[in-house]
């Protein structure tokens, strides 16, 4: 029986503002199905939270409470939204330029607090709304509007900033293969902690146009290229892992969650946890 | 019936916010603040409240407009540069109508400035604190007492209008440690404003479907009713629009609630707007307020012990201002008004604005110091 997406979606609101083509979709596809599984209540269980950029717009076509917040403060006003309501599960979707350029700050201590908190990194090499910048994440050499000789910025490794800043849940996932994308949100759903998804996507229009993939197929190959799974990954030698990005999970550990050690904060203010000292509450959290 | 207090006006601060209903806050430590965020993480948790320190001044107000859309009342406390740091969130909060309070406990400017000293140069940024056009609500504190009680002020306010609201102290009244005498918690409790909620049928809820100067109706989230809140122009539902009679009419509704509902109705509630002091008799009229105030009371004294009849006009509510008293203070005294305030005359701009004339006194400073009563004494003789 085929999947109804219906269901999830708010479908007034269709078709979506995103170009022919685009990988968002097929993220929008593969978060809806992993929250049925999850089996969550969309009326009461589930807050969607965005940013800006393309990636700013999913957050509208999602039927629940959601937010579409400022240039890279997703992960600031989620924070809030889930220490203030420890029980909805917090799904945040943001671009590379959102939240590692204007909101790599936020990105960085929420993955150190380990808020249980579901940040989904749409990572297509570009900003893609405002027509073909240099995001942290294109490569070097590329040729961008805002680098109309060739980029020389040195891109970054979003996955090892999320490890490097303490995130409990880490992986990587292209949108080629949306099942496999599925799954991996699934795991970091389920995760209890900071769960960073980083998702590659195509932006032909904007990435690939002007560095020989104008079409949707020629970008995703791109992608295909420089990605391998990280089984195969760990195998290869340091120069070519250099050149390469593992996907799959790459980080999983149970570490305690910020609104589960908040509560042994009320306890203590509340005096309802006895005398306690200060070695015996590190232990406790 | 009354309670007295021996504090601080930071801390008088964070104990009303709590008093008033707030559970949530969330910032950044900054000087001549801090004070207010130390409280709350004590006090907060006490109550099962939620206090966090976000890592900078932008996550500071972002995580309590989050907190605060979900319908948990919230705050944030800075000083100058810290609202120049979430001056586009505060842009969020005016268009997407998410209560919230924000203290600034004002410290010398421009930048880095002057951050240990007293100073009240931030009254312009509280009336236009980002891009675009909006109406900021903002209040003045000018005694211990009135950092507890326009603190609730604010935050009843916040939830009335269902914008972020001001509540400004200067570093003078943030620091100034004495005895408060505030109101009983049960007078506080039952003075408390709920934001309205839209109690019918899920399928029918429009959040932003209201008449025009009416603020829109955001109910609690993750009770079935699902909506879109966004920084965008948007339309009853919530959704982004680019509509031309919708955006038009989005920002009349911004503006009008606050400034058209002051103006009609003299004000944005039934409390006191401003204080006037010996002002029955008074041939000259001083304007101050926030820490200033205080020693504009001596003024007054000090100058009717002389034979000069002074009274002293000190407004609360900053902005909207309260223009229809301003304009009869202009009427009745003409030029025998004196302005004192801690900055380079961005409260007599206001006054001019209104009174239509120029012709009055200041005695303005903004080198971090405050203004002597024995100051504004030889400045009123040298006008009479």
């Amino acid at each position: 029986m085929a999947f109804n997406y219906d269901k999830y979606l708010r479908v007034n609101k269709m078709p979506t503002l995103w170009c022919w083509g685009c990988g968002d979709g097929v993220i929008l596809k593969a978060t809806i199905r992993a929250i049925e599984k999850m089996g969550w209540d969309m009326n009461t269980e589930v807050c969607v939270v965005s940013g800006i950029g393309c990636s700013g717009r999913f957050s509208s076509y999602i039927d629940c409470n959601t937010v579409h917040t400022t240039h890279g403060r997703t992960i600031a006003y989620a924070t809030g939204i889930k220490l203030a309501n420890p029980k909805i599960n917090v799904i945040v979707v943001a671009g590379d330029g959102d939240g590692l350029a204007i909101g790599g700050n936020h990105t960085i201590h929420g993955c150190r607090r380990n808020i249980n908190l579901n940040f989904i990194l749409i990572n297509n090499f570009i900003y893609g709304l405002t027509n073909s910048q240099i995001s942290p994440t294109t490569p070097q050499g590329m040729w961008c509007v805002s680098a109309q000789n060739g980029n020389i910025d040195p891109t970054f490794n979003v996955a090892n900033l999320a490890i490097g800043a303490g995130a409990s849940f880490v992986a990587r996932e292209s949108m080629i293969d949306p099942k496999k994308l599925e799954k991996v949100l699934v795991k970091g759903f389920e995760h209890k902690g900071f769960s960073f998804i980083e998702v590659l996507s195509n932006c032909h229009i904007n990435l690939g146009r002007k560095n020989k993939m104008a079409n949707a197929m020629e970008n995703l190959n791109w992608i295909d290229s420089i990605t391998v799974p990280k089984k195969k990954w760990d195998e290869l030698p340091p120069e070519e892992q250099m050149n390469k990005l593992a996907t799959g999970v790459l980080r999983e550990v149970v570490q305690p969650e910020y609104t589960d050690m908040y509560e042994e904060v009320i306890k203590a203010a509340q005096g309802k946890r006895g005398k306690i000292t200060q070695d015996d509450f590190v232990k406790k959290i | 019936m009354a309670r007295e207090e021996i504090s601080t006006g930071n801390e008088l601060c964070s104990m009303a916010a709590i008093d008033a209903g707030a559970r949530f806050f969330s910032g950044y430590p900054i000087t001549p603040s801090s004070e207010v965020m130390h409280v709350a993480s004590d006090l907060l948790p006490e109550v099962g409240g939620k206090f966090i320190q976000m890592e900078d001044e932008i996550a500071g107000i972002c995580a309590a407009l989050g907190a605060s859309m979900t319908g948990v009342k919230s705050y944030t406390a800075t000083s100058g540069p810290g609202i120049s740091l979430k001056a586009e969130q505060i842009g969020f909060g005016f268009i997407a109508e998410i209560p919230l309070v924000i203290v600034n406990v004002m410290r010398g400017g421009p930048s880095t400035g002057l951050p240990t000293r007293v100073s009240q140069a931030d009254i312009g940024q509280a009336q236009y604190p980002t891009h675009g056009d909006f109406a900021s609500i903002t209040l003045c504190a000018g005694s211990l007492t009135e950092c507890y009680t326009q603190t609730v002020r604010a935050f009843n306010l916040a939830e009335k209008y269902m914008t972020p609201v001001f509540i400004l102290l200067d570093e003078t009244i943030g620091h100034m440690h004495g005895k408060a005498v505030i109101p009983d918690l049960a007078e506080v409790e039952a003075s408390v404003v709920n934001r309205a909620t839209f109690d019918g049928a899920p399928a029918d809820y429009k959040p932003y479907d209201v008449p025009m100067n009416k603020p829109a109706v955001l109910n609690p989230m993750f009770k079935g009713y699902k909506y879109h809140i966004t920084g965008l122009h948007h339309g009853y539902e919530g959704f982004p629009t680019e509509d031309a009679v919708q955006c038009e009419f989005n920002i009349e509704r911004l503006v009008g609630k606050i400034n058209t509902v002051a103006k009609e109705n003299d004000g944005l509630d039934d409390l006191p707007d401003y204080e006037e002091y010996m002002m029955d008799d008074a041939e000259v009229c001083i304007i101050a307020y926030g820490s200033i105030g205080l020693g504009a009371y001596e003024a007054v004294n000090k100058l009717r012990e002389q034979g000069i009849k002074a009274g002293m006009f000190r407004p609360i509510l900053l902005w909207p201002s309260p223009a229809k008293k301003i304009a009869e203070i202009g009427v009745k005294f003409k030029d025998k008004i004196f302005i004192t305030e801690l900055n380079m005359g961005q409260y007599s701009k206001e006054i001019e604005r209104i009174i239509k004339r120029d012709d009055f006194t200041t005695l303005l400073k903004a080198n971090g110091r405050p203004i002597a009563p024995s100051e504004m004494v030889a400045k009123v003789k040298e006008m009479m």
